[in-house]
């Protein structure tokens, strides 16, 4: 544990440095994250991220000192000449967009490592760590890399906080917004500069390779849990400073732990993490609510087999046991037992000596769903023009998705009818009848 | 059958467009006089969509100009609003009702300036008059088609404009939307406002609009709808395209210069 007083603290310089810095550049990239996400455009972070790694080895080979500033003026260069390359390819030739970015990023990405090796093989001592480029040297940083890191995030806000409609605008509709006379070309041009910007300054922490999950991620999840945009932004910040912060930590308690990757990790944990559990969208949410539509189809169709029973002997106010439900409904027992269970606690059922016995709530609800199983049978035949003999297969479906807004829909374009096409009554209670 | 008018609020002239050099648009030249409600109709790919981005200058133009109020449209900007095809958008972006319908006041309000209360008021009356105001709050992809429909007319209507282009309003949206955006559109007119709407009803046309213009990649017919809507110049617009003139420009495109010097 004095690790981590050790680590909170920030007692140690380069930890310091560490944390300060990654977390700058996380919410930058977390911030322009969510604008490229909006607008489609995930995998052109991916190849400025790339691009930019021969405008920092053209800046070392020009210069000959691996200066923070001086790299940084060559990585914005070739990157923003990688945007400005696969919106010329989009636009003159007949390339797709996603074939244009994949292009500029392998060759850009190539010349990259090409310049690379030959800096490498020359011989220059100041070259030592340069590679590091390509996953991120985070714990080397310097005081003036988070100056370059401050600098950025203030550009990045001032600038999202003074266009926030405007950009907003345009991610939603680019048209809308070029017909009111904003100048969407000259915003969107905003736009890629700071994402240049941002990544080009991530790349000290994660590398070329991580970066583009450093914008990308935090944005996807921060969808799960909003649906503002300025909740976006905010999330997505949280959650690149969390990453950010976490991945520090775990970098910082064994030796040799790289801190890129260890970020990148973090936030694709997070990611999940929101896939998984965010409420409505998320993959939990649907899986339980599916499960709730199955046992109600369920009980529905176990209420279904009670009323059909009892019509027959035409008396909703008898017992039957599980076996002649059975006969009437078949379905595998263990089903059918927790149905039973379920409809007990609800209070639709009894459980007596004799067998099952429907209360009068489960009368009213097998009622309801017997009487929109006809009501549909009826619609189809009547409006869709659709034989007797097919309908049945469809109503068995629809019966258990009617709502009661539909259901009076129903009534009405049937003109409360009386029996259904196979002849049988469709059934009201007297609950109904009063409504 | 074209028919010209003095003092026309939209005057189109000679105007050609193309799509990577081929024309998809010829030598379209009309004028529409102020007031009107009017029915672009043609096949598809007749190139209606395109006249009205045109116009809007979300194009480039191959040749001719546009004119709105008898000025170039950059001058009336704020007096002119467009409403683009439903499907041109993601309705998953993250915004409510009220934010598109906000949206409107952008340009009212100018670049970077912040929204105002009355903005907000003026978003809330849009959304009212198309019985959207009671799902402010609702988020735009939890909408119905017909819906998602109401709220992009709410968004022009907040624009407060004199003059409206709108791309297939009715396009994808059930029987009591298009009966409401109708009545909507009506009551516009009403208020002296012209409205441009693109469909492709032909039983409808005659009922709703006042004047026609009848596009397949040229110009058929423009004029008040009676004049317009008869079987010879239907049977013009829609018994196919000039041959000659797509494979003209069939040629313009695979050499790769202008049907223009």
């Amino acid at each position: 544990m004095n690790s981590l007083s050790q680590f909170l603290s920030l007692s140690d310089a380069n930890v310091r440095y560490v944390v300060i810095g990654c977390v700058l550049l996380g919410i930058s990239s977390g911030l322009m994250g969510v604008y490229t996400l909006l607008r489609k455009r995930a995998l052109i972070g991916d190849a400025i991220a790339h691009a930019v790694l021969p405008g920092i080895c053209i800046a070392f080979m020009l210069s000959g000192v691996r200066n923070t500033w001086v790299l940084f003026a060559g990585a914005v260069v070739t990157g923003s000449l990688a945007v400005y390359l696969v919106d010329l390819i989009t636009s003159r030739s007949r390339l797709k967009p996603d074939a244009a970015t994949a292009l500029v990023l392998s060759v850009f990405f190539g010349a990259g490592i090409l310049l690379l090796t030959i800096i490498q093989s020359s011989g220059n001592a100041a070259q030592s760590g340069l590679d590091k480029f390509l996953f991120g040297k985070a714990a080397a940083m310097l005081p003036e890399d988070l100056w370059l890191f401050g600098v950025v995030l203030c550009l990045v806000v001032t600038v999202l906080l003074s266009g926030y409609k405007e950009f907003k605008l345009l991610a939603f509709d680019k048209g809308y917004a070029q017909s009111q006379g904003i100048p969407v070309k000259a915003l969107e041009m905003v736009l890629s500069t700071l994402t240049v910007l941002t990544v080009a300054t991530g790349i000290q922490a994660v590398g070329v390779v991580l970066m583009s999950s450093l914008l990308i991620a935090p944005a996807a999840a921060s969808r799960y849990w909003t649906h503002r945009l300025s909740g976006m932004l905010v999330l997505s910040a949280i959650m690149a400073t969390l990453g950010a912060y976490i991945g520090a930590f775990i970098s910082y308690t064994k030796p040799g732990m790289p801190t890129g990757p260890w970020i990148v990790v973090v936030l694709s944990c997070i990611t999940l993490a929101s896939m998984l559990l965010a409420p409505n969208q998320g993959v939990l949410a649907r899986y339980l609510q599916r499960r709730k539509h199955r046992n109600k189809i369920l009980q529905e169709n176990i209420l279904k087999a009670f009323f059909h029973l009892g019509e027959k002997k035409n008396n909703q106010a008898l017992a039957f046991e599980m076996e002649v439900l059975r006969q009437q409904r078949d379905m595998p027992v263990a089903r059918l037992k927790s149905g039973l269970r379920q409809l007990v606690r609800h209070g639709s059922l009894l459980d007596t000596n004799e067998g099952y016995q429907l209360t009068r709530s489960g009368l009213e609800a097998a009622t309801r769903v017997v009487r929109l199983h006809r009501l549909w049978e009826l619609y189809l035949s009547r409006h869709l023009n659709i034989a007797p003999d097919h309908v049945h297969e469809d109503a068995e479906g629809i019966e258990h998705l009617i709502t009661p807004e539909l259901e009076r829909e129903l009534e009405l374009l049937l003109d409360s009818p009386g029996i259904d096409p196979h002849d049988s009554q469709i059934p009201y209670t007297q609950k109904d009848r009063n409504r | 059958m074209i028919q010209h008018v003095d003092n026309p609020i939209i005057e189109v002239h000679d105007l050609t467009v193309s799509y990577d050099k081929k024309p998809v648009l010829w030598n379209v030249d009309f004028t529409i006089p102020a007031g009107a409600l009017v029915g672009i109709i043609g096949p598809n790919g007749a190139g209606k969509s395109t006249l009205i981005k045109a116009v809007m200058g979300l194009l480039p133009l191959s040749s001719g100009y546009t004119e709105l109020f008898g000025q170039k449209l950059n001058d009336v900007r704020k007096r002119v609003s467009y409403v683009p095809q439903r499907e041109s958008v993601d309705w998953d972006f993250p915004a409510s009702v009220m934010d598109i319908a906000l949206m409107g006041r952008y340009g009212q309000r100018g670049l970077f300036n912040r929204i105002t209360a009355e903005d907000r008021s003026i978003a809330r009356q849009a959304l009212e008059q198309v019985h959207m105001l009671e799902f402010a709050n609702r988020q735009i992809g939890q909408l119905s088609g017909g819906q998602q429909q109401r709220v992009f007319l709410a968004r022009a209507l907040a624009q407060q404009a004199d003059l409206y282009f709108m791309d297939e309003p009715f396009a994808g949206v059930d029987a009591a939307t298009e009966g409401a955006i109708i009545e909507l559109l009506k009551e516009l007119k009403s208020q002296g406002k012209t409205i441009l709407v693109v469909h492709h009803d032909l039983q409808s046309a005659a009922e709703y609009f006042d004047w026609i213009v009848l596009l397949n990649t040229r110009l058929v017919a423009s004029g008040p709808v009676k004049e317009v809507l008869t079987p010879t110049l239907l049977q013009e617009t829609y018994g196919g395209k000039l041959s000659l003139l797509a494979q003209v420009g069939d040629i313009a495109s695979s050499i790769g210069v202008g049907t223009r010097e």
